[in-house]
């Protein structure tokens, strides 16, 4: 409002302002020769304080360090440095060695391990979390929390290595109608990227945008695809559908037998690495692409931590569970446990193709 | 029941959830979304803060369906409560405060990456503060590692990848370590959660069987967090990381994710083992050396950098020794003193780093001294934050790390006739003076009057980072002047540990 106000400059609102922002009033006409001179000044005695500086410049950066790591009181340090860390190695192993000796005796009938815990967890684990498998009742029912945490933990990971090593691919030049239009999406977001980057900067020369990740330059995507190997192909087409298969059947029968989410996940993300080593990235892409697995990894992810939530607020708060527990021993029990399985097993399959994928090619 | 008692499991289960989602928006809209969720998080924690203060004692939330011994469980106290709202407001004020150069830091196509680890971390520090279950505390010490690490390396420099790199080696030594540690705490009591853990422990401890194990199992415990937290002989990866990374990263490293562990600490020493045992086999002796030789090296080590980004993180070091020290007296004004100076170094150190990164704006990204030699003028309010986080730091009257500095001078007398009173005093007197050389030394820099040309088109103000700074220098000066109510909340919510 006050900006159009007569007289705006001289007013203090606007002084505080040019205060706040640093910015320097423009110099009048019989200051100008001052002001240059000042800049030359200033640019003078940085000039003089960086000539040291640029001495070692050009000079070999490492010369310094190689020096120093010749010297022979570095290589006697280094000698001594090594010989210290060995002894203190071997003080700690001999340590937790010796603290092996004091603690209870493995599988004796009475470590504290053996306590009400263990009992009530295999005396009545099947009735009150319907059951076979005690593990997975322990795990998911009893310890529902901790599990919750540790699928994120793979979570977490998979994002860190797609923050290492995820790129965005050129789409291919003779793509289908589908790939033109992702192409131009991504480059619609790539503008807007860099729009959002050059807002934010708002850099007059437009030196500062955001950094890019794309390919590096002068790699094909022919590169990053496996050899075509026969006999490698004619066993994966035998083996895969079977390796799925137990997969699946390992998920479904989490609950009945030795199994569950985590390892009927990692059988099922080796099938899919598999394949993939069998037949390439682009006879993959047809069912399990970027977009299938943020399906399925954002659904999986979603829906546990819904059910989860519906079971610890309902179990903090005494509310009963309509969820029917079911048949001790039949496919369909136990409750929650059979979707949360099946939740865990899809997002262990993708994590663990998604790190196979992003070390391999750094995309899907 | 309360429907309040619900909110901490909402407020740690609310980031979880919106951490894979945010995985399929665009960064803008994870932006917006994680702004959104620490806000949420943060007002349920201050409704639960409240819950507590007025019904006056502690309580504990079960996890799922089944009770104490064998299911999971968070305990929510007056002092959770309260390191969880403060945490969750550094938090927000640090991504809202960098957000102008995690825009131009971060890949467009990888900031939702960004606002992803945000979440996670603050899902992870919040379990790690209301965690009741040392099972619990390792899950999420994996997630808050993991997600640490990508907040290191996300700005994509090579150094990033050197510091992620040494960052994750020692991290990952530190939680093997507790690991260790938790099992064979389990092995020798039979239970993960606190209570019922420190009753085997007490009953060790009476009968005298294997009080060898829970020796070894305290020390690795200790050197584990001391290692996550960067106590002094363990804290090489600690400048890099803190130095190098984006301004929201540096400032909630340095402030948050150590202090997370810290927290954890605490709640070990208190809940599980107790403080009396922890004298008995002497561990709070060897944190107090340490402590103090942190207290001097971490600053010296600052005294000699050219890099303002990394003296800054090495006077990290040298406040986590303060820190420790305070567990070394074993008074409980010693802790009390520890648990203010969590929250006056949470407040300076994201204070500094933001307004540190505002003020080599000008300078193409490097905080050499030289270059921010008159920078002060190109932004006052930069300036200005940068003034009082390191009169803070220093110790001057109103502000809170003065505040710390008399509670720690304080407890030193409480000891009573023994060594530590002299020693403690005589390193609080040192290290105050070479924090003092080397933060006004940088100040003087700073404001040295001379005009200094900027790169072209690099400066830019951002209202938003002004905005967080004068918060944040709102939250210094509250600290140091009303601290009577935080110091009386810290000393029941340690009663209430009991």
């Amino acid at each position: 409002m006050s900006r159009i106000r007569k007289n705006y400059e001289n007013s203090f609102a606007h002084r505080f302002l040019v205060f706040v922002k640093g910015d320097k009033p423009l110099p009048e006409e019989d200051h100008v020769e001052e002001w240059k001179h000042r800049v030359a000044e200033v640019k003078e005695t940085e000039r003089a304080e960086n000539a040291s500086y640029l001495e070692l410049a050009e000079t070999d950066p490492y010369e310094d360090a190689k020096r120093f790591a010749k010297m022979s009181d570095m290589r006697v340090f280094r000698r001594i440095y090594y010989v210290l860390a060995m002894l203190m190695c071997l003080m700690i192993i001999g340590m937790l060695i010796m603290n092996v000796a004091y603690m209870p005796a493995f599988g004796s009938e009475d470590t504290p391990t053996n306590n009400e815990v263990a009992e009530r967890y295999l005396e009545k684990g099947s009735e009150e979390t319907g059951v076979v498998n005690t593990v997975t009742g322990m795990i998911l029912q009893y310890r529902a929390f901790d599990t919750f945490g540790e699928t994120n933990v793979l979570f977490v990971a998979a994002c860190s290595v797609m923050i290492l090593l995820f790129y965005k691919t050129e789409p291919e030049a003779d793509g289908t109608e589908k790939r033109k239009r992702k192409k131009k999406a991504a480059a619609r977001h790539n503008d807007e990227a860099v729009a959002q980057a050059e807002a934010a900067a708002e850099t007059p020369d437009g030196s500062v945008t955001a950094p890019s990740c794309a390919w590096p330059q002068g790699m094909q995507e022919k590169e990053t695809e496996p050899e075509r190997d026969i006999i490698l192909q004619n066993v994966a087409r035998v083996v895969v559908p079977m390796i799925f298969l137990f997969g699946l059947y390992i998920l479904l029968n989490g609950h009945l037998s030795p199994g569950g989410g985590f390892s009927g996940g990692a059988v099922i993300g080796a099938g899919l690495i598999l394949y993939n080593a069998a037949f390439g990235f682009r006879a993959t892409r047809r069912f399990f692409d970027e977009k299938v697995y943020d399906i399925i990894k954002v659904g999986s992810l979603c829906l546990y931590a819904l059910i989860i939530a519906y079971y610890l607020f309902t179990g903090a708060n005494g509310i009963a569970s309509i969820v029917p527990l079911g048949k001790l021993g039949a496919i369909i029990s136990s409750g929650l446990i059979l979707p949360i399985n099946l939740l865990v097993g899809l997002e262990v399959a993708c994590t663990m193709y998604a790190f196979y994928a992003l070390f391999r090619r750094g995309t899907f | 029941m309360d429907f309040v008692r619900n909110f901490p499991f909402f407020s740690i289960l609310l980031p979880m959830i919106s951490g894979p989602i945010s995985s399929v928006m665009s960064g803008k809209r994870a932006k917006r979304l994680n702004f959104a969720v620490v806000t949420v998080s943060g007002l349920l924690s201050v409704a639960a803060f409240v819950y507590v203060l007025y019904t006056g004692e502690a309580y504990n939330y079960r996890m799922g369906a089944f009770p104490a011994p064998f299911g999971n469980e968070i305990r929510v106290g007056l002092l959770e409560t309260m390191m969880a709202s403060f945490f969750c407001f550094v938090m927000l004020l640090s991504i809202v405060g960098g957000y102008r150069f995690t825009v131009v830091d971060i890949p467009a196509e990888k900031q939702n990456l960004f606002y992803i680890m945000m979440n996670l971390l603050l899902s992870s520090l919040l379990a790690l503060i209301y965690t009741n279950d040392m099972f619990t505390g390792y899950v999420f010490i994996e997630i808050n590692t993991i997600a640490a690490c990508g907040l290191i390396m996300i700005r994509g420099w090579g150094r990033n990848l050197l510091a992620a790199t040494k960052y994750m080696i020692m991290s990952l030594l530190g939680s093997g370590l507790v690991l260790i540690s938790l099992s064979i705490l389990y092995g020798i009591t039979g239970h993960l959660l606190m209570e019922p853990m420190h009753e085997a422990i007490v009953q060790i401890i009476e009968q005298r069987t294997y009080s060898e194990p829970l020796t070894v199992a305290v020390g690795l415990f200790c050197v584990g967090i001391a290692i996550k937290s960067a106590l002094f002989p363990f804290h090489s990866w600690l400048p890099d990381a803190y130095g190098y990374s984006t301004c929201a990263s540096s400032a909630i490293l340095s402030s948050l994710v150590s202090k997370g562990y810290i927290f954890l600490l605490i709640k070990f020493f208190y809940r599980v083992i107790g403080m009396d045992i922890i004298h008995t086999i002497q561990v709070d002796d060897v944190l107090f050396v340490f402590g103090i030789a942190g207290m001097v090296f971490g600053s010296i080590s600052a005294i000699q950098q050219t890099d303002v980004s990394r003296m800054i993180a090495f006077s990290s070091v040298a406040q986590i020794g303060y820190i420790y020290m305070g567990f070394g007296l074993n008074t409980e004004a010693g802790m009390i003193a520890s648990i203010f100076h969590i929250l006056a170094h949470a407040a300076g150190k994201s204070m500094l780093f933001i307004s540190l990164n505002s003020l080599s704006d000008g300078t193409w990204e490097y905080a050499n001294y030289r270059k921010l030699r008159g920078s002060a003028y190109r932004h006052r309010i930069a300036s200005l934050g940068f003034a009082i986080g390191s009169l803070s730091m220093v110790g001057i009257p109103l502000l809170a790390g003065f505040t710390s500095k008399v509670y720690y001078a304080k407890a030193a007398f409480g000891v009573g006739s023994s060594p530590k009173m002299l020693i403690a005093l005589v390193a609080l007197a040192i290290s105050t003076i070479l924090n003092a050389m080397y933060f006004i030394g940088q100040l003087i820099n700073i404001y040295t009057p001379i005009v200094t040309e900027p790169e072209p088109g690099t400066v830019k103000h951002s209202n938003v980072t002004r905005v967080a700074v004068f918060m944040f220098i709102a939250v210094n000066f509250v600290l140091g002047m009303g601290s009577e109510p935080v110091f009386r909340w810290i000393q029941t919510g340690l009663a209430q540990f009991m």
